[in-house]
């Protein structure tokens, strides 16, 4: 079996990841911070040393300003929901994800003004459409640092300088790039960052977390839930103190040891590595598909612009057809259609078929992209 | 007897950063369940050694962690 859909999902997980999840429960599993017993500590201790990690991972200083969520779909609704009012504007690229249109749609019709940036062709976004879009009632922008369906990287730090120099706060959606490409909070200007722990950072899927930059006023932002945090208990007011505000509930510590073992297999690694090895087997993909005649490639074709997934048609034949004789006949599973961006595909004009999406992953071997080309070869050229 | 003192902090992770924190400076601390007649709280607080009590305090205002309240056992 060749695993080709990283982008939905990673697979495998590295064995220190399910390691980390069982012993977790075997070790640590009472309620962190709620009760106060060893347990209850050891457990609140995994959670803690986590949310270090993940701040020194994506470089803020201050880790209650990590805050977990279940993927960055939640991250991306915590923003969306608690930060905009009616009649704030939002400035978004053609690129999203429904994790963001989705949201900001049902937003819309309470008084939100969308200004949807189109980006290129290949997804490619020029900055100085950013900059036209930006009026001084715009409250955030949000961008997708890498599409799902094109693999094309967006210029995520330009977006925010701009952004920053209009007075409005910057929400990156990270999902495809967290643990893939090196993200520098700081460095880049990000204010708000939405990952999700099951793609690129190795974790179990059910765990992911939203990144609050130093910039952001917190009590401006409401939470989307409410209810117990083990702190304030006398209240029955939603604490105000990070990350206590928008975390009730009992955390899920089984995801996040997972999540945790998975970055410390990235920092072992090293993400540089990760990278590299990406834009190698990238590369072969957009080679090996270009020698196939009927097979259309979108995206930017250049390795160096974009993430380990590969969108293409091909000439009479429908991609959920191709996609199944993949999975069935060479064993090779991929995922086809629309991968829930819609907008993303209008904008590189694959909409409403859909596209067949290749997505390697860092257990993926050049030796195993060759045999995707080859079946490619046979499936289409048939 | 070692005399004790406790902190109270506001959060299960401040109160996991103080004690990382002062465990990192040798410090002897450990983290137990809010004593109910100092609060009604149902998280945890930070005991330490009540005569390092200054030093403690001024490990934390350092480091910048938010103290609730500091109390002598």
């Amino acid at each position: 079996m060749i695993y080709l859909d990283s982008a939905a999902t990673s697979w495998p997980k590295p064995p220190e990841v399910l390691k980390a999840m069982v012993d977790v429960l075997e070790r640590a599993g009472g309620n962190p911070g709620r009760s106060g017993h060893r347990l209850s500590i050891e457990a609140a201790r995994v959670v803690y040393d986590t949310r270090e990690d993940i701040a020194r991972f994506f470089n803020i200083s201050d880790p209650t300003r990590v805050i977990f969520t279940s993927g960055a779909t939640h991250s991306m609704n915590v923003v969306l929901k608690g930060l905009i009012k009616p009649g704030d504007r939002v400035v978004v690229s053609s690129m999203e994800h429904n994790a963001v249109m989705r949201p900001l749609r049902s937003l819309e019709e309470q008084g939100l003004v969308l200004d949807i940036v189109p980006c290129a062709p290949d997804g490619s976004l020029d900055v100085n459409d950013i900059a036209k879009a930006l009026k001084s009632d715009t409250r955030l922008v949000v961008t997708v640092h890498a599409s799902n369906v094109a693999g094309t990287i967006l210029p995520v730090a330009e977006a925010a300088s701009l952004a920053r120099r209009a007075g409005a706060l910057l929400l990156v959606d990270a999902a495809q790039t967290a643990g893939v490409l090196p993200i520098d909070m700081q460095a880049f200007g990000i204010d708000f960052l939405a990952f999700t722990g099951h793609k690129g950072l190795q974790g179990p899927p059910g765990i992911g977390g939203l990144i609050i930059g130093d910039r952001v006023d917190t009590s401006q932002v409401e939470p989307l839930i409410r209810g117990g945090t083990g702190s304030q208990s006398e209240l029955e007011e939603q604490p105000e103190y990070l990350p206590d505000k928008f975390e009730s509930g009992t955390p899920n510590i089984v995801g996040i040891a997972g999540l945790h073992a998975g970055i410390n297999w990235i920092m072992d690694r090293g993400i540089e590595t990760i990278r590299e090895q990406e834009k190698e087997l990238a590369g072969a993909l957009i080679d090996g598909l270009s020698n196939i005649s009927g097979i259309k490639i979108y995206g930017t074709h250049d390795p160096e612009k974009t993430v380990a997934i590969v969108s293409f048609t091909a000439t009479g034949r429908r991609v959920s057809e191709i996609g199944l004789i993949l999975d069935e006949d060479y064993g090779i599973l991929t995922r086809v259609g629309l991968h829930c961006a819609p907008a993303a595909h209008k904008t590189i004009g694959s909409f409403p078929e859909g596209t067949v999406r290749l997505a390697p992953g860092v257990f993926t071997t050049p030796d195993e992209i060759k045999e995707a080309v080859r079946a490619l070869e046979k499936v289409v050229g048939s | 007897m070692t005399e004790h003192g406790v902190i109270l902090l506001y959060t299960t992770s401040s109160a996991m950063r103080a004690e990382k924190l002062l465990t990192k400076e040798n410090y002897t601390v450990k983290l137990v369940p809010v004593p109910r007649q100092l609060s009604s709280d149902c998280g945890i607080a930070l005991r330490f050694d009540w005569h390092q009590h200054e030093q403690v305090r001024s490990e934390l205002d350092k480091a910048k962690v938010e103290i609730d309240a500091i109390h002598r056992l």
